[in-house]
């Protein structure tokens, strides 16, 4: 009760201190430390909520996800770029905790090396006014944009530069622990052709398989605790001893590819037409390589740093690409279309503002390296031309790339009818979308263009220029016209379009010539045409034949064929009518 | 009147090409007219610094949509972004975020 006179304690206190100049608002998290960052449109974060937030994020969305197992191996794909060395950085971080919220598989790490010599000046200056629009520099090193830390094609760093860069890595992959492999992009030129087929994928875990898997890993790792036999399983498990941090021998790294392989890799880049063919095609050859390291190695996961911003880019550059069939793949959390070897992307739902910002304030450790497109003005390739447009629209509305981000999310991964175990696509091993039997639609004969061009032939009787003897769509007798002009090289060139899915078939019209490309492409091409012609040549025996495989009759194929031939002419004459 | 600055600028995240691949750049802003705030250290850093490829660092009169500008490892629109007067001995640093991975 109150009485008068009472001493009630301390005087009032002050009000409150004056807020500092240019930072009047508190952390929205906490209210009460001093934002550092503002995330998204207008959330201000202090330091301590930002680092709380973005972990987060990391492990939430491995969290919901369920397709990481307990004790699995999983490569992480590290390019020493920000989101992927943040990637890795979390996965360090996360294994370091405290049992219960420790993650729970056995890491390793990747780094594909393509830094290569330096291409001869004369040769610079026969590439650079084709292919740059940009006035050249003094520096090659600096001038030419192909080499990536990944894949060094015809880069332009010196052999100091390169070795400086991977010196750089190693030290880097060093302090992680985990297991790392360092390969070469030169490597592309040893890949097996086998790494192009997609192996039969292990059982599917639900989310009852699991929560079992997950309960029975606690139970053993308490298990063992409580016997004393020290430290956690996981170090039991395989996860990288001390003793041996690195599963490569130090001497392979210390030499440099050999010389014919990287002459090799700049002849099949400078063939390249476009940056956006280079970009994909370096996109490819880098997956396959990875695959193949993760196949090797025994690696059920690759875990790639794919940041939102990157994805949302991704989705928008896809579709301009053709590749609007395998949006769900390509963009999705995770990519089965390898079989055994899964593609997750945790690092999905961070945006590179908040990369940035963390790898900065938390000094997250990453090796820069110029990439193909370094430097390349706006227009040099619709990857460049979308990260354009996307950013510049992100600057004034903020909420642009999330939204492309959650329509990437809503996609989902239906095979079309009765296509679930069909054909894949040679190179991006994604289930074809081309629909063989389909000659009447525009799609059908749109792709004729791929063919190369050359004079009609009688056959031609519609008189329009192509001839279908090149048709990479209906499957042909090999002989159709008859041997009356050799194309061999069309004919191995049309083998390979044949097995490319659309996306993939329009990157092939900037390479003029498929000799440049590695063995292990070729050689399962061949491989699957092979193990496919006599098929084809089974069902053009075949009259009145309802089955659906039945290539070139689709619609327009009457029933009364004439053999070879005259399934040949009737397909002639249907395409022309399009072209 | 403004006093000359002493202010640090740095780039990362690949920015660095543009200046011929010097990360840190010790500056002294002369004294003028204006106080110094980001939109005339940026026409300086153009003047001064940039070696070759403006478009690349700058568009308009602020940098280029995916460079983040960090002052004294703050966010820059916490500060007020382009307006936000510079202090003596105050760190600048531009990271590009354009070089993913």
């Amino acid at each position: 009760m109150c009485q008068v006179g009472e001493d009630y304690g301390d005087p009032a206190p002050e009000g409150p201190p004056p807020p500092r100049p240019g930072r009047e608002l508190k952390c929205v998290k906490c209210s009460e430390g001093l934002p550092v960052v503002v995330i998204r449109a207008g959330d201000a974060f202090c330091r301590d909520c930002f680092r709380a937030f973005y972990i987060h994020k990391f492990r939430a969305v491995l969290g919901k996800n369920r397709l990481i197992f307990p004790g699995e191996k999983v490569l992480l794909a590290w390019s020493g770029g920000p989101s992927s060395s943040s990637m890795v950085w979390q996965v360090l971080e996360g294994l370091s905790r405290d049992s219960a919220k420790r993650l729970r598989f056995v890491p390793g790490v990747v780094y594909v090396d393509g830094t290569c010599p330096v291409v001869s000046t004369r040769r610079l200056r026969r590439v650079a006014p084709r292919t740059w629009p940009y006035p050249i520099l003094g520096s090659p090193v600096v001038m030419i944009p192909f080499c990536l830390h990944l894949e060094g094609a015809a880069c332009g760093q010196s052999r100091e530069d390169r070795a400086k860069t991977l010196s750089d890595v190693k030290r880097i992959l060093q302090t992680l622990g985990f297991p790392w492999h360092v390969v070469t992009l030169e490597e592309v030129f040893a890949l097996p052709p086998s790494v192009l087929r997609c192996s039969a994928p292990e059982p599917v875990g639900t989310v009852g398989t699991y929560k079992v898997a997950v309960d029975s890993f606690l139970q053993q790792q308490h298990t063992l605790e409580a016997e004393g036999v020290g430290d956690s399983p996981s170090s039991a498990q395989g996860e990288a001893q001390p003793s041996q941090p690195c599963t490569q021998d130090p001497q392979d790294l210390a030499e440099p590819p050999p010389a014919a392989q990287t002459e090799a890799l700049s002849r099949l880049f400078d063939s390249v037409k476009t940056l956006t063919a280079k970009e994909e095609l370096l996109q490819t050859l880098r997956t396959h390589l990875i695959l193949h390291v993760a196949r090797t190695h025994g690696y059920s996961k690759v875990m790639t740093g794919d940041s939102c911003t990157r994805l949302a880019i991704k989705l928008m550059t896809s579709l301009a690409l053709g590749r609007g069939a395998f949006l769900a793949w390509d963009t999705g959390f995770s990519d089965e279309r390898h079989g055994d070897v899964v593609v997750v992307r945790p690092m999905r739902e961070h945006t590179l503002k908040e990369v940035a910002f963390y790898n900065r304030l938390f000094a997250v450790p990453s090796v820069f390296t110029p990439a193909i497109d370094t430097k390349a003005p706006e227009k040099a390739s619709i990857h460049r031309l979308m990260e354009g447009f996307l950013l510049r629209l992100q600057a004034q509305f903020p909420s642009t790339v999330s939204t492309v981000y959650r329509t990437s999310e809503k996609l989902v991964k239906a095979p079309r009818d009765g296509c679930a175990s069909g054909p894949r696509c040679l190179l991006c091993m994604c289930s074809l979308d081309v629909d063989t039997a389909d000659s009447a639609t525009a799609f059908g004969a749109q792709t004729q263009d791929f063919s190369q061009m050359q004079p009609p032939t009688p056959l031609a009787e519609a008189g329009a220029p192509t001839v279908p003897c090149r048709s990479a769509e209906v499957g042909r007798a090999p002989n159709c016209c008859q041997g009356t002009r050799p194309c061999r090289r069309e004919d191995s060139r049309a083998r390979v379009i044949k097995q490319l899915c659309y996306g993939c078939r329009v990157n092939m019209k900037d390479v003029p010539s498929l000799d440049p490309l590695p063995p292990y492409i070729l050689a399962e091409a061949q491989l699957r045409s092979q193990r496919l012609s006599p098929e084809i040549q089974e069902y053009l025996l075949e009259n009145s034949d309802d089955k659906a495989h039945t290539s070139g009759s689709g619609a327009w194929g009457p029933p009364e064929q004439e053999g070879k031939d005259g399934q040949t002419v009737c397909d002639c004459i249907n395409k022309n009518i399009f072209n | 009147m403004a006093a000359p600055l002493s202010v640090e600028v740095e780039f990362g995240g690949g920015a660095e090409l543009l200046f011929d691949g010097v990360k840190k750049h010790q500056v002294t802003l002369p004294g003028q007219e204006e106080p110094w705030d980001i939109r005339n250290l940026l026409v300086w850093i153009k003047k001064n610094l940039l070696k070759e490829r403006p478009e690349l660092f700058i568009q308009g009169d602020s940098v280029r949509p995916g460079i983040l500008v960090l002052v004294n490892d703050a966010d820059w629109e916490l500060l007020g972004e382009l307006d936000y007067q510079l202090q003596d001995r105050d760190s600048i640093l531009f990271i590009s975020t354009l070089h993913g991975g």
